[in-house]
């Protein structure tokens, strides 16, 4: 009854001077305010850092061909060059590490594919049937690359949810053929996949990948019909390029153990690619980890600034709660001499300021659950006016939403209710400390 | 006859510097329940701090304050407070409401600190509401009102917890003399009912409605008259 008494009464003193008291929770807004949004928009951002690097399996490491940037040494007259994973390299991974749970090579040609009068521009890749789960794509209708079909060397394909839309817009393409006119060609349909989200770019040691775009073939028809060498022609000249595999996905036995099997992997390839350096293995592992470095680095800066704006927060109402204690030094008196102990003054005046503060803090939390809404309107203005300035923002920042849990705001609370217990207890001991005879003359 | 307070030789010094000021220097007299007492005094003579100790304010340096049966010389100063909260009525000059509370709250504050509040009591702030003639005014703030009518109100409040007595210092000091004997009335009124009430006052007209009049000088009682009334 007592507290509820003083709860309202805080209420009121509160109410009496509404712009001072809104001015003096200004810096608590602020503070619970920022606390929301570093919360939502790092949960956001790891959520979406987590959700790429896991579209690569943690479990995982990516060997991958690159194009060399030195150049060959030695005159070669060959106008091909030939780089990249080797089968070999293959063979010896898989034969000499023994945490390799199981090796996907795998091998990707630009290729236009043909049916009738329509045509697209397709990734073609050469696979194994464990690809579709490593790479986590589902089956639409029909069946992934088999085991027999890579054994028999089969010209049959599976078509990525793009290839269709693109080449079958109105048939059922389950048995149908398509044509590759450069490889002069026809691969029988036998699956379709289901669309997947593209996933983005990493570091730049890994290129995003659209997944909408692919033909999936058994790795060994393509080596048979197709072969290593590309041949370009641009502009009267030849280029071309012979690789025998673009990317090796290992699986490991177990997620402690990738660290270490990377760097197995990288010394068993440094036998072939030293010299070259054409091949990247990259480790979503410790990509992973760096995620979430650099998350808990964005969560510990804009902490401090939330501790900051908390502490000015704090101080004002510190501040303003004296200048009250001053202010109501008759009152004080009258309340005293009524009967008031000094415990009843310091808990009036303590729930006062954390009336005060949770005003605040509550205003914080309205702006904090505006957080995604702002966000987004933000990021979409910026796209239009500083289109270039955007394009420098990591992918992660551009298209994360902001996360809000439902204990944010309880934390929010609890922040805004401490600093205005922490804060009011210097001007309540004040105000209690006060002689009531003295405290009654005063006018 | 049953005492309301019991006063025992009290003395007070005050410390100021190194002067040592003897505010009171043996004070002893009694309050039977039901009595009207005025004490009177030039400035100087111990008034203020008479009252501050009858009022448990304050605690004497020697003697003993009897309120009831209970010597409140050497309380502390939270079980000081809980004394005042229960037992006393004060009543001031400058009527100090509390200005965010209405007449009502006003009137509610010492049963707040004392812990209790029963529906009961609550009744019985409005009944004392009505009787200083306050019925239709319980919701007005004290700066809506009048000066006689917030004297009303910290009257109402000061019966509120049912005290020893009401320790009332100058109450009339700040009122005009048509209202000022409207208040004396009230305070007539609660008399007759059976109040205890102690008035400090330096005016004759007004200490005359008392039953008794206590005249103080230099901290000590100089004498007690029995009114004519």
């Amino acid at each position: 009854m007592f507290l509820f008494r003083t709860f309202i009464t805080g209420i009121k003193s509160v109410l009496l001077h509404p712009l001072r008291s809104l001015l003096t929770v200004l810096g608590i807004f602020v503070g619970v305010a920022s606390v929301i949004w570093l919360l939502a928009i790092g949960a956001g951002i790891s959520q979406k850092a987590q959700e790429q690097i896991e579209g690569l399996g943690a479990d995982n490491i990516i060997v991958r061909s690159m194009k060399p940037t030195k150049p060959l040494d030695g005159n070669t007259t060959s106008f091909i060059l030939p780089y990249g994973l080797l089968r070999e390299d293959y063979d010896a991974l898989v034969e000499t590490i023994p945490t390799i749970k199981s090796a996907l090579p795998i091998r990707e040609i630009h290729r236009e594919v043909r049916y009738r009068d329509r045509d697209i521009l397709a990734r073609v890749v050469g696979c194994t049937p464990e690809y579709a789960d490593v790479t986590q794509l589902d089956v639409e209708r029909g069946h992934f690359v088999t085991d027999a079909e890579l054994k028999l060397e089969q010209n049959h394909c599976v078509l990525a949810a793009g290839v269709v839309e693109a080449l079958f817009p109105y048939e059922d393409p389950i048995g149908r053929r398509i044509y590759l006119p450069e490889s002069e060609d026809y691969y029988e349909i036998v699956g379709v996949m289901k669309h997947r989200h593209p996933t983005a770019a990493i570091g730049g040691s890994l290129a995003a990948q659209d997944f909408s775009q692919d033909v999936y073939i058994p790795i060994s028809t393509l080596r048979r019909r197709i072969g290593d060498t590309v041949v370009v022609r641009r502009s009267g000249s030849r280029e071309g390029e012979s690789i025998q595999l673009n990317q090796i996905t290992l699986r490991i036995d177990d997620v402690d153990n990738v660290i270490q099997t990377a760097d197995l992997v990288e010394k068993t390839l440094d036998r072939n690619h030293a010299r070259l350096q054409d091949v990247a293995v990259i480790v979503p592992k410790e990509l992973l980890e760096q995620a979430e470095t650099t998350r808990i680095m964005f969560m510990v800066f804009m902490g401090v600034i939330a501790g900051i704006s908390l502490l000015v927060g704090g101080i004002g109402i510190m501040n303003i709660m004296l200048a009250t204690v001053t202010e109501r030094t008759r009152e004080i008196g009258i309340r005293r001499a009524l009967g008031a102990r000094r415990i009843d003054i310091i808990l009036q005046f303590i729930i006062e300021t954390t009336v005060l503060s949770v005003t605040g803090g509550l205003f914080g939390v309205l702006a904090g659950a505006l957080c995604p809404p702002i966000v987004k309107e933000l990021r979409s203005q910026l796209e239009v006016m500083a289109t270039d300035l955007m394009a420098t923002v990591p992918v992660v920042v551009r298209t994360m939403e902001p996360i809000l849990f439902p204990w944010y705001f309880g934390l929010a609370f609890l922040i805004s209710v401490g600093v205005g217990m922490l804060f009011g207890l210097y001007p309540a001991i004040r105000a209690a400390c006060m002689d009531p005879i003295e405290a009654l003359r005063h006018e | 006859m049953k005492l309301a307070a019991k006063i025992d030789c009290i003395t007070k010094d005050y410390v100021l510097k190194s002067e040592t000021i003897r505010a009171l220097r043996g004070v002893s007299f009694d309050v039977p329940e039901g009595d009207y007492i005025a004490i009177m005094g030039p400035s100087g003579s111990g008034k203020s701090t008479l009252l501050n100790l009858l009022g448990c304010l304050d605690r004497p340096t020697t003697g003993s304050l009897y309120l009831g049966n209970q010597d409140v010389a050497r309380l502390n100063d939270s079980q000081l407070a809980r004394v005042r909260a229960a037992r006393i009525g004060f009543v001031f000059q400058s009527y100090n409401l509390i200005p965010q509370l209405n007449v009502l709250e006003n009137i509610e504050v010492p049963l707040q600190y004392r812990g209790r509040f029963s529906a009961t009591e609550r009744r019985r702030c409005r009944d004392l509401a009505e009787i200083v003639g306050l019925k239709d005014r319980l919701k007005h703030r004290p700066q809506q009102l009048s000066g006689g009518q917030q004297q009303r109100v910290a009257i109402a409040r000061s019966l509120a917890n049912d005290p020893y007595f009401i320790l009332a210092d100058e109450p009339t000091g700040n009122l005009d003399s048509q209202t000022a004997a409207a208040i004396l009335e009230l305070f007539h009124e609660f008399h007759r009912q059976g109040k205890t009430i102690i008035l400090v006052t330096h005016e004759d007209e007004i200490a005359a409605g008392a039953q008794r009049i206590i005249r103080l000088r230099d901290g000590m009682v100089q004498a007690v008259e029995m009114s004519g009334t």
